[in-house]
């Protein structure tokens, strides 16, 4: 039971950082239906600019808190930027574009940031400085350390922030007009440029505080963390609904708990040992304790993938998403 | 380029071009040679990237489909070969019998991939198709376990090299006088196949096919309306572009004669899709000269960038193969922005471009 | 508007094209000795000995460090002026990148064999050194791989491959009876990374742990870019074995046991060469401490100690990891020319095969296979940050790590 309770901690943590990112993509989808195939080379350039601070700072004696908080600040400026230059130099010029072009650019930016990122911070793994003492928890046999705990509040938190932005605040209201119908919005006096540059900067906000408790939960940051990250948190986005906003929470923390439980028991449930009828059917040498894994941890990177193409293809419009036409 | 092959009126001049055409592509790999074996090598990977991005082109440039795991295809058909002609089963069946069930086995894959996605939009298409390569490639590096198929991570060595009648393509030997490298011969039958294929595409795109994927390509429902059987012509154009995967997939098997699943990953397929764009969606011409563009590129960088830096900085700043990866990126950013239709745009992309900009309109997404 | 085109791309391909043809760097089989026009009198003859590693990428620092080994020796030889065919012997290198990419070794190999090079020193990586191994057998050239540890490379029956390094299935069965004698667990779990080296060596760890009649839990793996494995850890929580095996690079290695000990787990945690790094305790911290690793060799520091000066005068920095290798492949190829009087690799392979040699690393001679005999393989433990040796397992014996420095009259 501890070791049940332990991976739903440990999906949770990964699953709220997931839950973040997939925020960025799920806004953007929403309001110009563009997946920002980019957006995980945002959070790469946030843990990456965090880093760079924190290490500078780290021997100077400040708070390990404040140095934290200062990496931060630094990240979400400089990820705002990037995630504005995005949309205006690549994504605002095909607007009208056939639909794969975006998805092209997108590309193209996702491996330029990549090559960027490395000509600045190197090709190594960066190991943050390990400043953020860790106390461990133990709550009902599951470990639980301080640095979760802050992670998910964080998450919380922000999840919160923005749902009162998108449906509190004039800006929020733009944004929801652009999304049904941009022509109408336009001709309502909402200038449709800059909701959707917004919507992009406070994607890449969100990102930025995604790398940073990414970087800052593992320890490490490399250049290529983002592309894995991307397409997982891209993942949970469709799995909770593309365009929705509590879709993309509910969405970033199941697939962080299916990927712990996952990686725990597929060994165990595919393994032919535990099922006689079906080790004595293929003659399979289970004697003596002995397994016949079929599947072991090492798919655990399948399942974020199979997610994606089950909900694809049997419910597109994802668990809360309301049903769109085929050819929206 | 379709100006060349305008026959009428010119008989005479179409028939020395193409003999002047053949005298080149047959004296290359001696030229070639005497300046090192090494450029007939290269030569050689460059026309293997020709075939992947013909067969990729027929996908994403005649059907529309976009295809980011298209790699699948090619390691589908490179294990298929090794499978079969390598001491790792024991098994050693002759080239011309393994190179058309790689071809087949990767078709088998082409719609396994296609079947459950037909409904999915272009850009869902493209994301689901990036997980179905990268799934592939981890099963081939994990089915060594529980019962060893791929040999894992470890990869498969002493893959059989071609060999017809005790003629064998890896080995030096000297024919009628000439001097034979195994990469020369190698280049003449990886030259047979691409002129082969070049034809079937050719005349793929011309056929009553070729001009279905086009209307699907344009718009689907009016396709479908038209009387085409949309299903079958997506699930066709997924089997051939993976057939030719898996052909190239085989003929690296036998040339490397070595493979493991580190050949196969996400970067190999976004540079057959950049090779596909940048050379122009749709025309083959154009794809061919994307393909050799970006494979001679690192090459030529390697030759020029690195003993530049070195003169002017004491030492070398960028790697080669960061400012290959950057010009492949800003390639696709560019050329989605200034010239969608590639370098070489197909005539049908062309006079889409031409359509005045009410009609573009009509396309804003809502 | 075609035509324009056409012709762009037409010169596109012909510039392309004729930048093949300048840069390349034309080796004219000058190596022959009746070639020359140089002055009569001391008759010369140039040997090239070609290098390949890789140069860019993420282990360049590698690749270099294994580059400026051979680099010494080949200038060593020549400031000792050998003669060899009675003729003086100039030694050249000709250093390739293979950028640690199959594909790309295979196209320096190509180059090195245009250039008819006498004999290689490489490549670095196993997967790449696999397939190149198959060119340079065909052309008949000698090959030394400094650092490829993966048993496949010996395997191939190729009589002109060797290595002077310990193989996987060495280094394995050492940190694993190392484990086995001092540590004593009853249950062990085996981690890979599921690439073709973390994989080699779990395997080999877990046949040697399995016939010394320890339990091994089944084999879980993550990839080389798994950065959690709280899943996996905490599913051996709940096993509760004694040791953990993990077989993979310290990029993953770090975050591993970092969360390891996170989740409260006791374990004995242990690694293989690609995590037997200072780095460890940059990415796991004070977690890292008391972690037991293994090199293939000896560790730099402990070799000859002419060696390790030569090395930091030349270069100005102390070797990183197998240098000292590098420097004895160098070195092998050219005693044997020494011995055979010839650079022709037909002539010399033979006298490769049964020379018995002292070098850097210890004393050398190859097996049928063209492996080292009795290599040996350094058993570190993680001490205030630092990667100490603790032990060396020489021929299935160990060793106390002074007792060894001892017998190699260096470090």
């Amino acid at each position: 039971m501890d070791v049940f309770l332990q991976q739903v901690v440990n999906g949770v943590t990964l699953g709220a950082v997931y839950a973040v990112v997939a925020l960025g993509y799920t806004m953007v989808y929403g309001i110009i239906q563009l997946i920002n195939f980019a957006h995980g080379e945002v959070v790469m350039i946030g843990a990456m600019v965090a880093f760079s601070v924190i290490s500078a700072l780290a021997p100077s004696g400040l708070p390990p808190l404040a140095v934290v908080l200062l990496g931060t600040g630094f990240a979400i400026p400089v990820c705002m930027l990037v995630g504005y230059s995005m949309e205006r130099l690549a994504y605002r010029p095909l607007r009208r574009a056939p639909r794969l072009a975006p998805l092209i650019t997108a590309i193209g930016i996702s491996i330029i940031l990549q090559h960027l990122a490395l000509m600045i911070w190197s090709r190594n793994i960066l190991a943050f400085p390990q400043i953020l003492g860790t106390t461990t928890y133990f709550v009902g046999g599951a470990a639980i350390t301080n640095v979760q705990i802050a992670i998910i509040a964080i998450c919380v938190a922000l999840m919160g922030g923005l749902a009162a932005l998108v449906y509190r605040t004039r800006l929020g209201t733009a944004m929801r007009a652009t999304a049904q119908n941009p022509q109408v919005a336009g001709l309502m006096g909402i200038d449709i440029n800059r909701v959707i540059a917004a919507t992009f900067v406070i994607g890449a906000a969100l990102a930025a505080v995604a790398g940073v408790l990414y970087g800052t939960y593992y320890g490490i940051a490399q250049y290529t963390m983002g592309s894995v990250l991307g397409l997982k948190a891209f993942s949970a986005a469709v799995l909770g609904g593309i365009g929705n906003i509590p879709g993309a929470m509910l969405g970033g923390v199941l697939l962080g708990v299916v990927e712990a439980l996952g990686a725990g028991y597929i060994g165990d449930v595919s393994d032919l040992c535990r099922y006689g009828w079906i080790a004595a059917l293929m003659d399979v040498r289970c004697a003596d304790g002995g397994h016949f894994i079929l599947f072991g941890s090492e798919y655990q990177d399948v399942f974020a993938f199979l997610v994606l193409i089950l909900v694809l293809v049997l419910r597109p419009s994802g668990l809360l998403g309301e049903r769109v036409g085929e050819r929206a | 380029m379709r100006a060349l092959f305008d026959t009428r009126g010119h008989p005479a001049l179409v028939w020395i071009g193409t003999a002047l055409v053949a005298i080149v592509l047959a004296v290359l790999p001696f030229a070639l040679a005497s300046i090192g074996t090494t450029w007939v090598r290269i030569t050689n990977y460059a026309i293997l990237y020709v075939l992947l991005a013909l067969g990729l082109n027929i996908v994403v440039g005649f059907a529309g489909l976009l295809d980011l795991g298209y790699i699948a295809f090619y390691a589908v058909g490179a294990y298929t070969y090794a499978l079969l002609a390598s001491p790792h089963f024991d098994l050693h069946l002759p080239f011309w019998a393994v190179l058309p069930i790689g071809a087949a086995v990767a078709a088998f894959f082409g719609v396994l991939l296609g079947a459950p996605t037909l409904k999915l939009r272009g850009d869902y298409l493209a994301i689901v198709t990036l997980g179905f390569g990268e799934i592939v490639r981890i099963f081939l590096n994990n089915l060594s376990r529980p019962v060893n198929i791929t040999n894992g991570p470890q990869g498969i060595a002493r893959i059989d090299p071609f060999r017809i009648d005790g003629l064998d393509f890896s080995k030096y030997e000297t024919l009628a006088g000439v001097f034979f490298s195994g990469p020369i011969k190698y280049y003449y039958l990886l030259l047979l196949v691409m002129l082969a294929i070049i034809v079937l595409n050719v005349r793929l795109q011309d056929s009553r096919i070729g001009r279905a994927w086009e209307a699907i390509r344009e718009d689907e429902i009016a396709a479908r309306a038209m009387g085409i059987n949309t299903r079958d012509m997506k699930l066709l154009a997924f089997a051939m572009g993976a057939s030719f995967g898996g052909v190239a997939g085989g003929m690296f098997s036998a040339i490397q004669g070595f493979i493991s699943p580190e050949s196969f990953v996400l970067v190999e397929s976004i540079m057959v899709v950049s090779m596909v764009v940048l050379g122009g969606m749709g025309n083959i011409w154009g794809v061919i000269l994307g393909a050799l563009l970006l494979s001679f590129v690192p090459e030529i960088l390697r030759w020029t960038v690195e003993p530049f830096q070195r003169a002017l900085f004491g030492r070398q700043l960028v790697e080669p193969e960061v400012i290959r990866m950057l010009i492949f990126g800003f390639a696709l950013v560019l050329i989605m922005i200034f010239r969608p239709a590639g370098l070489l745009p197909s005539a049908v992309r062309k006079r889409e471009l031409a359509a005045s900009a009410e009609s573009r309109l009509a396309d804003v997404r809502t | 508007m075609q035509r324009t085109w056409l012709a762009l791309a037409l010169s596109a391909t012909a510039v392309a094209l004729a930048g093949c043809g300048e840069q390349a760097p034309a080796p004219k089989p000058e190596a022959k000795a009746e070639a020359p026009k140089a002055p009569p009198p001391p008759p010369s003859i140039e040997i090239k000995i070609g290098h390949a590693g890789p140069l860019t990428g993420g282990i360049a620092h590698l690749g270099k460090d294994n580059e400026n080994g051979a680099q010494l020796a080949i200038d060593e030889a020549n400031e000792a002026k050998l003669k060899i065919e009675g003729k003086d012997a100039k030694f050249v290198l000709l250093k390739e990148d293979d950028q640690a990419d199959p594909k790309q070794g295979t196209t320096v190999a190509q180059k090195l064999v245009d250039a008819k090079v006498n004999g290689v020193v490489g490549h670095l990586n196993s997967g790449v050194t696999i397939p190149a191994s198959a060119l340079y057998n065909q052309a008949g050239i000698p090959m030394i791989s400094g650092s490829a540890t993966n048993p496949k490379l010996t395997e191939q029956g190729f009589k002109n491959v060797f290595r002077v390094v310990g193989r996987d299935d060495q280094q394995g069965p050492a940190i694993a009876s190392y484990l086995a004698a001092e540590r004593k667990p009853k249950l062990v779990a085996v981690i890979d990374d599921a690439t073709a080296y973390g994989e080699g060596i779990a395997n080999e760890v877990e046949k040697t742990l399995t016939a010394a009649k320890i339990k091994v839990l089944p084999r879980e793996k993550g990839t080389d870019k798994t950065t959690d494995w709280k899943a996996i850890l905490t599913k051996l929580r709940g096993r509760k074995p004694d040791a953990i095996f993990y077989g993979g690079m310290d990029a993953t290695g770090g975050p591993l046991i970092k969360q390891g000990k996170e989740l409260g787990i006791k374990a004995v945690f242990s690694f293989g060469d690609g995590a037997c790094t200072d780095k460890m305790t940059e990415l796991a911290g004070p977690a890292a401490e008391g972690l037991l690793c293994s090199q293939a060799g000896i560790p730099p520091q402990a070799a000859s100690r002419k060696f390790l000066d030569a090395y930091k005068k030349k270069f100005n920095v102390a070797p990183i990891l197998y240098a000292p290798f590098t420097y004895d492949a160098a070195n092998l190829l050219i005693e044997a020319m020494k011995k055979a009087n010839s650079a022709e690799p037909s002539k010399y392979l033979p006298e490769l095969q049964k020379l018995s040699f002292s070098g850097a690393t210890g004393p050398i001679s190859f097996d049928d296979r063209g492996d080292r005999k009795d290599a040996e393989i350094t058993i570190f433990t993680m001490k205030g940050g630092k990667i100490e040796p603790i032990a060396v397992v020489k021929g299935g014996k160990t060793f106390g790590y002074e007792e060894f420095l001892k017998t190699m009259g260096g470090g």
